[in-house]
């Protein structure tokens, strides 16, 4: 509904991602330059001008299924490698992470301070690199400049927009079971006690006027909750004391991170509508895809510096049981290179996912505006 | 389930769900009832995103019939969201209509057909704004809906038949509508006061008829007004901080300030027989006030009568279920169910 709902969604997203990475990268004991050098790439490719340009577009958002690609690929920028199942776990995390905060956002413009919160620690991840760190900077200001003069309403929008996307969403996660602000049937707990939103009273009073607009009477009623009046107003500057806690890293090495796929059967309709379709993505969200990831640049890993494989879960063998015990209906369907398929469409996509250099097409003759016009324009000959 | 009873006050009990195909999506005003006197049936509305369900149940909650309206703008395009699905009562025929991104489309009052449709027109909107259609109310044989840009289209429905016309566009509001109430006037037949709401709470109180009138404007105060009623010369407001406010509709003047809930208002409705109001926010809350006018003072009074927290739900829907508010309906974000009330 709202077409500034991207940018939030793509950086809180991002900012769970290397929270989770984090810690993985610390249980699993990998060497700390390798670890920053992962997240270094990461976030530098994140937050690349020509990427962020794209994000900032005023856009619809599209699917999970087409999110998820954005996701695969910047997971990939790097040395390290995910198998399908890890991938699958870190969107689900990440996804719950970031529903759970726009949940119990006080007030719908309290997600601009969600997002400052992970802007913050992203910087604290590369506090040695000054290049990345100006570029989180630049981020920040073209945040502050987009919505830092939003309405109310305007927030309202984003916030239902972004409810919108994570409807239905129920997969319970560990770490928020055992803190008690997710029920064991894989919905938040909303709390009826603590501070009122900034600039909201505590419900319970019921005042009267007379025609003359001056108060006469002031009467109480029985609201049913115990909250408190809001102590002070989160910072929206560069730096400053956001006072809200949501979208601050809540891992810790010492803190397994484990889902539970409960299979939300009571919705199953609403979740085959989207998978019926016959192509597993639209074209609109092709082209957002080509666009958005055209954006990206990728460094391409030059010299002998190995990869390694990073496991969202505890060995192996789970990660594997993980992946054949997936419910149908919680798959995102990532889009795989099918090499029986259209030969030249395959190319096409496997160029934008940066897996191998194309060959000089004779029917390209000159550079188009946009990939996902290229890719449009090649579907249309088909 | 915390619950409070006030003397001779009714207390209310929870009654049988009725399941959804699709859960309610985080909208304003996202439950709609249909009660048909003449039989026992009561038709609900609820909008799940790109589809809306309407479902008729019978008296104990038992769900009869079901029906999934979408917005079909083209072939190969995803549907567009819905953003309400309202029935309107007119004198001769009840209409289902149903507002989205792009699209106004009415519907005979079962769903079953398809009787006109609007597309929204761009006019001057910039690349960073969506057209959507929100906030649906019947005035006399005229059916109101607002937009993204704030004008409210005034559509002539004939008795019966398709010939339905764009009759007028009413200027007032420079933010996007939310809602839209109707009452009919007091003492005067074929006229109808109207109440507009906008995302920037300022609220418009018309005076329809072959020309719709602007009577009062009440300026907002930076906070939106998701949901709005009227009653007898009474408007009632439900804003983005949880307060409800009452305002004299003719002079525009604040009667009554209620701290009601600790976060946004997402529904109001009214009980026209009793002049009861029913306020569900996302702070889990539903509260039921009663309103009156003092006879001496003329001043509008309001008393609390009920509260009902519905754990770990955002509220995004609720309605009386019969004139004189015995029971009501409410839906929740994320929720595939309707849950109902009723008075013991």
């Amino acid at each position: 509904m709202s077409v500034r709902t991207l940018p939030l969604l793509f950086l809180n997203l991002g900012g769970e991602m290397l929270y989770v990475l984090d810690q993985r990268l610390r249980a699993q004991n990998i060497p700390g330059d390798k670890a920053r050098k992962v997240l270094n790439d990461i976030i530098s490719t994140m937050f690349n001008r020509k990427f962020m340009e794209e994000l900032f577009k005023p856009q619809e958002l599209y699917s999970k299924k087409a999110l998820r690609t954005v996701y695969d690929r910047l997971a990939h920028a790097s040395i390290m490698r995910l198998n399908q199942a890890s991938m699958d776990k870190l969107y689900d995390l990440m996804t719950m992470a970031f529903k759970y905060q726009v949940l119990l956002c006080p007030r719908p413009k309290d997600v601009l301070l969600v997002t400052f919160n992970h802007l913050d620690s992203i910087k604290g991840f590369i506090q040695d690199s000054p290049t990345i760190l100006h570029q989180v900077d630049e981020t920040f200001r073209q945040l502050t400049e987009i919505y830092g003069n939003l309405s109310a309403g305007e927030f309202q929008m984003i916030r239902q927009t972004l409810l919108i996307f994570f409807q239905d969403l129920h997969i319970r996660v560990s770490t928020f079971l055992k803190d008690k602000v997710q029920n064991s049937n894989g919905r938040f707990v909303l709390p009826v006690s603590g501070p009122v939103p900034w600039g909201t009273e505590v419900p319970g009073v019921i005042r009267i006027f007379n025609d003359k607009g001056e108060e006469v009477k002031k009467t109480g009623f029985k609201h049913g909750g115990n909250y408190v009046a809001a102590q002070k107003e989160g910072a929206f500057e560069l730096y400053g004391d956001r006072v809200l806690k949501l979208g601050t890293n809540m891992y810790s090495a010492n803190r397994p991170v484990e889902t539970h796929m409960s299979a939300t059967s009571k919705n199953l309709a609403s979740k085959t509508q989207e998978n019926i379709a016959p192509n597993p993505l639209a074209k609109e969200e092709l082209n957002f895809l080509a666009r958005l990831m055209g954006g990206m640049e990728i460094k391409k890993t030059s010299g002998p510096e190995p990869g390694f494989r990073l496991n969202l879960f505890t060995t192996d063998e789970e990660e594997e049981h993980a992946a054949l015990s997936r419910p149908e209906e919680l798959s995102y369907e990532v889009i795989n290179i099918q090499a029986t398929q259209d030969q030249q469409r395959n190319e096409e996509l496997a160029r934008i996912m940066g897996e191998f250099e194309i060959t000089e097409q004779p029917e390209i003759t000159e550079q188009s505006t946009s990939k996902g016009d290229d890719l449009l324009a090649m579907m249309d000959r088909l | 389930m915390w619950r409070r009873s006030l003397g001779r006050e009714r207390m209310y009990r929870r009654e049988r769900s009725i399941p959804l195909r699709g859960s309610a999506a985080a909208l304003s005003n996202n439950l709609s009832v249909l009660q048909l006197p003449a039989s026992d049936l009561m038709h609900f509305g609820v909008v799940h995103g790109p589809s809306a369900q309407i479902l008729s149940s019978a008296p104990g909650g038992m769900p009869l019939a079901q029906r999934q309206l979408q917005v079909k703008v083209g072939v190969g395009v995803s549907p567009p969201l819905i953003t309400q699905v309202h029935w309107c009562v007119l004198p001769f025929r009840v209409l289902l209509v149903l507002t989205s991104h792009r699209r106004i489309q009415m519907y005979e009052s079962d769903g079953s057909l398809m009787v006109y449709w609007h597309a929204l027109d761009s006019g001057d909107a910039s690349s960073a704004q969506t057209l959507f259609a929100r906030g649906i109310a019947a005035s006399v044989h005229f059916i109101c809906v607002g937009t993204w840009s704030g004008r409210i289209l005034v559509f002539d429905i004939p008795a019966k038949g398709t010939n339905i016309v764009l009759n007028e566009e009413l200027a007032g509001h420079q933010t996007p509508i939310t809602d839209i109430a109707t009452e009919r006037a007091q003492g005067q037949d074929g006229v109808a006061d109207m109440v507009t709401a906008d995302d920037s709470g300022v609220l418009c109180v018309w005076r329809s008829g072959t020309v719709f009138t602007l009577l009062t404007r009440i300026p907002g105060f930076g906070v939106p007004c998701p949901s709005v009623q009227l009653w007898q010369g009474m408007v009632a407001a439900g804003y983005g901080n949880g307060q409800v406010r009452l305002y004299d509709a003719t002079t525009g003047a604040l009667h009554v300030q209620i701290s009601a809930h600790a976060r946004t208002i997402c529904a109001l409705d009214l009980a026209p027989e009793v002049g009861k109001l029913l306020s569900a926010a996302e702070d889990t809350f539903v509260h039921i006030w009663k309103l009156s006018r003092n006879p001496e003072s003329g001043s509008i009074e309001v008393e609390h009568c009920h509260g009902e927290c519905v754990s770990d739900t955002q509220l995004c829907g609720a309605r009386f279920c019969d004139p004189s508010g015995c029971s009501f309906a409410v839906t929740g974000y994320d929720l595939a169910e309707i849950l109902r009330f009723s008075s013991v």
